[in-house]
């Protein structure tokens, strides 16, 4: 356990340096008037041949792509199909790539990229249904696969009204708190070159997501967890690209997470010890 | 003829009520067959960006004790919240706390284990309990994993509901669209849930998602059932220029200070006691006056704001309890927290009203509940305390999950759905919205709409405002904007964007109504020509009904159990 802390605090100081670059960034930013969007469009379901959009953005200083994306559907085009909701990276839903690299609409301002033309097209690894929408009924399964709740033979969690509570210190719980801030945004699926190749392997966001049930010392699945994942198309698919980790908007490292997994698979055994009882709260 | 699938019970809407209302009723009865049917994807909701905390009593014996945050609240709504249902709050929270703990909830932990809590305002204790300062999102991830383990919740990811069909007075079910495929279908079923959150969206400068728009509460008013106190709107004291992001109140909880332009902690003039503590209400009013008065910072937009200073935290606090919050601030502000104060002006946030329910979440419909922010059961009554709305979804989200799961096993067939209202429900958004040729562009229809809720339905309102709020309103309904240009089926959000401008147009209209009639100021609504609270006149909620003209107003009577009003400080 000491040394997934050690890796998990080595994370934070990355996560930390790489703030600072955002800081920078920020004060070094481009300024333009006018953007030109390039926006792919097709409708899946009528086999549409693909086709690009130009749009004439007129750019403020804070606009992100979402905000050119909705500027452009509210005056120029309204039957750009795109998914959005939150428009502050927390609901996951505006994922495409821009300018060729998965990224969240909402959380990329116009001022980060470099020159006039700014491109937008769907993610890839998802079906396609239509312009940038594409669908993500595959990638909800895999997430689901890994049985991603809590399992716990000797306490009962069931939906009745009870005043009990595992113990967790702060250090149990960053064990596994850095994982669970994935909000399936799909940017790492898109991004993986396995799952290009193999839709069977469940790709870095439920992988990632077996690991955050196996690190919590609630759950006792244990090395049933572990077994789930290391059949043929599982985790040693994983040829540790580390793309899904670039570009997580979160910066939730999925590429650490399979990697711990593989370790415990390869011989540590957890301590079954260590599984947190229901307690008294007082 | 469009295509009928059939449920025992049927949740509008996959926010935290919604899925902790699916976990109620599948584990209430395994057999019972329950859909979520939402707009928009699981784990899209905007329940993932509520930010600060949780409200429940748990460290009784450092202290804290139920009477008080029952206390709390009522003195928060400005005693217009139904004192029964603060209490059945307020009792039924601490074992909400513990079930999602035992669910895989990453609560923030003390060095002992046990599950911490912070200070945030209105409270006479530190029970705000929380995750970092992302506890909507984990508490959706929390239910919505937990919803898994069940074979009998089943996921209709972006079905957009239009109507709802009824029976007399009996719920029958729903129409929708999948986007997908932009197919049009009915969902049966004896038993309904509305969980479709809040309508911020008919404001401009607003923290909400741009899916929070009111299609549920305007399926509700349009199927003849009450809204509630819908003029009780809450404005955040802090969202972010100029995008409306929240800085979470857990940020004054966790020791932040207001300042104005001399640098000043202003709120120690208006709620000496409290400080930036002090109820939602108080504090926005109170930088509104400060701004009015010339002491606002200009943002480079030209917007009037304030600032929030959190740099005394220190870098190793901020990081660890706010670790979110610095995060908005340097995507979206350009500003570290850590290193100087940011800019922030009122938001809206949150609204108080909804569709009417009595206390178990029942609305006037027998087989439909209402729960979350949709719902207005009375607990808030004119303003809400900062959360107790995430409480308020588990709460009644369990609370109407269990009973709709009950009633769906006692009444198993659903005998008929009316063709007649399925048929009108298909002239009402194929003819008169998807097929209909207006000219006028509908998002420019709501542009006008949200700033004219900014400029007239704000903080500080008066009657000659209002009035022209109204009428400005009531224009636009009337303006040729009903059109939609994309002709395709298959995902169409420029239709139902178009619907959602639909709902808009009525809902704001009621806001309006309802603070015109209300002559009186009364937690959120502040009314300049009315500035105090008038308990004799007034002391009563808010019933609109739709009818073809103008929405039919009257009153409800509030609920007390244990508190006389008295005058509030802070």
């Amino acid at each position: 356990m000491n040394q997934i802390i050690k890796k998990i605090r080595m994370l934070e100081k990355k996560n930390n340096q790489k703030d600072m670059t955002k800081i920078n960034n920020t004060k070094a930013e481009t300024s333009r008037q006018m953007v030109v969007l390039n926006v792919y469009r097709a409708n899946t379901h009528r086999n549409d041949l693909p086709r690009v959009e130009k749009f004439q953005i007129p750019v403020q200083r804070w606009m992100t792509v979402l905000d050119a994306l909705l500027f452009a559907k509210s005056y120029l085009d309204s039957s750009i199909a795109i998914r959005y909701s939150c428009r502050m990276a927390s609901c996951g839903s505006c994922g495409m790539k821009i300018n060729g690299v998965p990224k969240l609409a909402c959380y990329t301002k116009i001022s980060e990229l470099q020159g006039n033309t700014i491109t937008c097209e769907p993610l890839s690894n998802f079906p396609h249904i239509r312009d940038l929408v594409t669908d993500f009924s595959q990638f909800f399964e895999h997430h689901k696969e890994m049985a991603p709740f809590i399992h716990n033979n000797n306490a009962d969690i069931k939906d009745e009204n009870k005043l009990s509570e595992f113990k967790q210190t702060p250090q149990d719980v960053d064990n596994y708190l850095q994982f669970s801030y994935c909000i399936k945004c799909g940017l790492c699926y898109s991004a993986c070159p396995t799952v290009a190749t193999d839709t069977k392997f469940p790709g870095p966001q439920a992988l990632s997501q077996a690991y955050r049930y196996y690190a919590d010392t609630r759950d006792d699945l244990s090395n049933r967890r572990l077994n789930a994942v290391d059949g043929k198309h599982g985790i040693w698919r994983c040829h540790f690209a580390g793309s899904c980790s670039k570009v997580c908007p979160k910066g939730v490292d999925p590429a650490l997470g399979i990697q711990l997994l593989r370790g415990h698979i390869m011989g540590y055994s957890r301590n079954e010890n260590k599984i947190a009882k229901l307690r008294d709260p007082t | 003829m469009a295509d009928t699938i059939s449920h025992d019970l049927i949740i509008i809407g996959s926010g935290l009520a919604g899925l902790r209302a699916a976990i109620s009723a599948a584990s209430t009865h395994d057999s019972l067959n329950i859909a979520v049917v939402a707009k928009v994807q699981v784990m899209r909701s905007h329940s993932v960006s509520a930010e600060g905390g949780t409200a429940a009593v748990i460290f009784e014996e450092e202290g804290d004790n139920k009477e008080s945050h029952i206390y709390d609240t009522i003195k928060g709504s400005d005693f217009l919240a139904d004192q029964d249902v603060a209490e059945l709050l307020v009792r039924s929270m601490p074992f909400e706390i513990y079930q999602l703990e035992h669910w895989g909830m990453p609560w923030s932990r003390r060095e002992n284990g046990r599950i911490d809590q912070r200070k945030f305002g209105g409270y006479s204790f530190p029970r705000a309990t929380y995750a970092q300062d992302k506890v909507g999102f984990y508490e959706m991830q929390t239910l919505y994993d937990t919803c898994l383990k069940y074979d009998n919740i089943h996921f209709y990811n972006e079905w957009f509901c239009t109507s709802i069909l009824s029976d007399a007075k009996d719920f029958r079910g729903v129409t929708a669209i999948e986007m997908k495929s932009g197919d049009f279908v009915k969902f049966k079923a004896p038993a309904g849930i509305i969980c479709t959150g809040g309508a911020g969206r008919i404001y401009s400068f607003s923290t909400y998602a741009y899916s929070s728009t009111p299609d549920g509460l305007d399926m509700a008013y349009r199927a003849g059932l009450a809204l509630k106190d819908m003029e009780f709107v809450q404005f955040h004291p802090t969202g972010i220029l100029p995008s409306g992001i929240l800085i979470t109140e857990g940020a004054r909880g966790e020791g932040g200070y207001l300042i104005n332009n001399q640098g000043e902690r202003f709120m120690k003039k208006y709620a000496p006691t409290k400080l930036e503590l002090a109820s939602r209400d108080v504090v926005s009013r109170a930088m509104m006056r400060e701004i009015q008065e010339g002491r606002g910072f200009k943002h480079e937009s030209g917007v009037d704001c304030l600032k929030i200073d959190l740099s005394h935290l220190g870098e190793d606090n901020i990081k660890k309890r706010l670790a979110g919050i610095r995060e908005i601030g340097i995507k979206f502000s350009g500003i570290d927290v850590i290193e100087e104060p940011i800019e922030i002006r009122p938001v809206c946030h949150y609204m108080m009203g909804g569709i009417h329910t009595n206390i178990n979440g029942a609305t006037e419909m027998t087989g439909l509940w209402a729960a979350g922010e949709a719902a207005c059961n009375s607990l808030h009554g004119a303003n809400r305390l900062g959360a107790n709305s995430t409480s308020e979804c588990l709460v009644w989200g369990r609370i109407t999950g269990r009973l709709a799961a009950e009633y769906a096993v006692d009444h198993p067939s659903v005998s008929s759905i009316s063709q007649h209202q399925v048929i009108e429900e298909e002239k009402r958004i194929y003819d008169g919205l998807f097929r209909s040729r207006g000219q006028v562009n509908p998002y420019e229809i709501r542009k006008e709409l949200t700033d004219t809720m900014d400029a007239k339905a704000h903080i500080f309102r008066n009657e000659k405002d209002l009035a022209e709020g109204l009428k400005k309103v009531r224009h636009l309904k009337q303006q040729a904007w009903k059109h939609v240009d994309d002709h395709a089926k298959e995902y169409n959000t420029n239709f139902i964007n178009v619907m959602e401008i639909d709902s808009m147009l009525r809902t704001a209209e009621i806001v309006l109504a309802g603070a015109f009639n209300r002559r009186e100021s009364r937690g959120a609504h502040a009314r300049t020509d009315y500035p105090n609270r008038d308990d004799i006149n007034f002391l009563k909620h808010t019933i609109g009904y739709l009818t073809t003209q103008e929405p039919k107003m009257s009153w409800h009577p509030v609920t007390f159990t244990r508190y006389a009003p008295m005058e509030r400080k802070y």
